[in-house]
């Protein structure tokens, strides 16, 4: 009861901030409220007991990779008061590409049989999730991290005095 | 009819005295189950450090003057210990001023959110191990001194840590004022810096006790003697980038008042002006109490082993006394150093925390790991760690380059900004 009660709420908060991200003109609102949906997306993980989860979601998509779209947004949009205008053609795209991706994620939805009553009662050891990290999944996680470093060596690139 | 009245009234009495036994039994179940117990001692502590930043603000002030060689304030209450009562009234009564150009749901909205996650993190602090009420059976699940006891401890206190630098930036953007912007950007990327050597060193606590959850990091210096001992520059390290995430001196670029005013809070007042005082004095306490966890050993006090064996009530009293009293010491740590030591600039903050702290830090995981792989004992990272804090002292005398002062190493423009 409890439980279901902060489903719908936590699940609440994710859905009106992700609208607020879309509908906000004002492009910091809109990033803040990007910081509602992953925190509450990052509740719900703690509500399914995926503890490890939802503290990754938080210090990594909130506390760093949204942090440093605010920093480029502040840094970038000069006055609270600029507003964010999209041309007529990013709006046909941005259109197209949600339907796309609406319909494989309710293609997805309805088409696999989702087990009920499997809740897990106790979080996963974060050893177990190392473990796995480390063995079975070992090259997504390292192509992964190359693909950062590439990121990482273009920023600084980029970001290079000139000569 | 006296008879019957005086049977009347015994009656009553019975009754009363039943549904008192009744109400004590009531409170010594809920006290003895976890889950009510630790809402009552989440209560207990959320008032605990709301008292104890009113009085940290006082014992600040009473440090600077202390320092400065004044009396400090003296005249409400004797030697002023009713000034937090009158700041809080002051503060209360002030006017509640909203600039016309700022944006408003953001100004209002990041006060609350840099004070709320300021608050959230106590709850994975051990404050006090495990005991037990002298009504519980012998048989009986311990109670726990901890709100919450969950397996990523650690990790949620980074996390919650993570969201507090929106506070400040927010409410510097906000306020579009060319001050408080950059307050707020010196903010973000001083915080996202220092983040990095942090992990570092909790990393090599996490990989030295094998776990997340500070109850257990305590037991373990229990077993071993305090963390500090094996790793005195994580320590120094952590200190130090607990100063910079809290926005203390010598890292207070984001306000300092000298060249931008107040930097992010310039244009706050009143009420929200103070949700940002608490903030940071909540975050000094929630991240001294960390670091005593982690490295201080918790509530032990060497010698003391009957401490840390007793299960009964006292015994948690007292150990929660101990931790509080080390939160004192570091408290004041904080803030001696505010009142001697001037700030940083921007670049040498920057430097200090990508050139020094993180190769030493990333150091010091590499060692605690070979280490761990190796099965050394783990003294040898006291030697590590002294290796390298001489050799990190050893290259910047031999670099020869000026630490303070224009940088020589600078081009012109580059060393004027």
């Amino acid at each position: 009861m409890l439980e279901a009660l902060a489903f719908y709420i936590f699940a609440a908060v994710t859905l009106v901030s992700a609208i607020g991200v879309v509908a906000s003109r004002n492009i910091v609102r809109s990033a803040v409220c990007l910081l509602g949906t992953l925190g509450g997306v990052a509740c719900l993980y703690f509500l399914l007991n995926a503890n490890l989860l939802a503290a990754i979601q938080l210090i990594v998509y909130a506390g760093g990779t949204l942090i440093l779209i605010v920093f480029g947004v502040m840094l970038t949009s000069k006055s609270p008061w600029v507003v964010f205008d999209p041309t007529r053609g990013q709006v046909v795209g941005a259109v197209i590409v949600s339907i796309l991706l609406a319909t494989g994620l309710c293609m997805l939805l309805v088409g696999n049989e989702w087990p009920a009553g499997t809740a897990m009662t106790a979080s996963p050891h974060v050893k177990d999730v190392g473990t796995m990290l480390l063995t079975d999944y070992l090259v997504p996680f390292e192509a992964a991290s190359v693909l950062l470093l590439v990121v990482m060596i273009g920023a600084a690139y980029l970001a290079r005095p000139e000569k | 009819m006296g008879g019957i009245q005086v049977g009347n009234l015994c009656h009553n009495v019975g009754s009363a005295a039943r549904t008192m036994m009744d109400t004590m039994d009531a409170i010594r179940n809920i006290l003895a189950d976890q889950f009510w117990f630790s809402i009552v001692l989440g209560l207990v502590v959320f008032g605990g450090i709301q008292g104890a930043v009113a009085y940290a603000i006082l014992l600040e002030r009473k440090i600077s003057a202390w320092t400065q060689d004044r009396y400090g304030p003296n005249r409400v209450g004797p030697y002023g210990i009713l000034q937090p009562i009158a700041d809080g009234l002051k503060f209360f009564l002030k006017e509640d001023i909203i600039p016309a150009n700022v944006d408003k749901a953001l100004f209002i909205f990041a006060p609350w959110m840099i004070f709320v996650v300021a608050l959230v993190g106590f709850a994975v602090i051990p404050w006090g191990g495990s005991f037990k009420w002298g009504w519980m059976e012998a048989t009986a699940k311990p109670m726990v001194v901890q709100v919450a006891s969950v397996d990523i401890g650690l990790l949620y206190i980074v996390a919650v840590s993570s969201l507090s630098v929106y506070g400040v930036v927010l409410g510097g953007w906000a306020s579009n004022n060319k001050y408080s912007f950059y307050g707020a950007i010196r903010a973000a990327a001083q915080m996202l810096s220092y983040e990095v050597p942090m992990g570092m060193c909790l990393m090599a606590a996490i990989l030295m006790t094998g776990s997340l959850r500070l109850e257990e990091m305590v037991d373990w210096q229990a077993r071993h003697g305090w963390a500090v001992m094996y790793h005195p520059i994580a320590a120094l390290v952590l200190f130090i980038t607990a100063l910079a995430e809290a926005n203390r001196m010598p890292f207070d670029l984001a306000e300092s008042e000298q060249e931008l005013i107040g930097g992010y809070h310039t244009e706050y007042s009143a009420l929200k002006l103070a949700l940002f005082f608490l903030a940071e004095y909540s975050h000094m306490i929630t991240s001294s109490a960390m670091m005593i966890c982690i490295f201080f050993g918790g509530y032990l006090v060497p010698g003391w082993e009957w401490l840390n064996t007793t299960p009964t009530f006292g015994a948690a009293l007292v150990r929660v006394a101990v931790f509080a009293f080390k939160i004192f010491l570091f408290i004041c740590l904080y803030m001696l150093i505010r009142w001697t030591i001037p700030r940083f600039r921007f670049d040498q903050l920057m430097r200090l925390a990508w050139k020094g702290l993180v190769p030493m830090t990333m150091t010091l995981v590499a060692a605690q790991g070979l280490v761990l792989y190796m099965g050394w004992s783990q003294w040898t990272t006291t030697a590590v760690n002294i290796g390298v804090f001489l050799f990190g002292g050893f290259v910047s005398v031999a670099g020869g380059k000026a630490v303070t002062g224009r940088q020589l190493s600078l081009r012109r423009a580059e060393a004027m900004g």
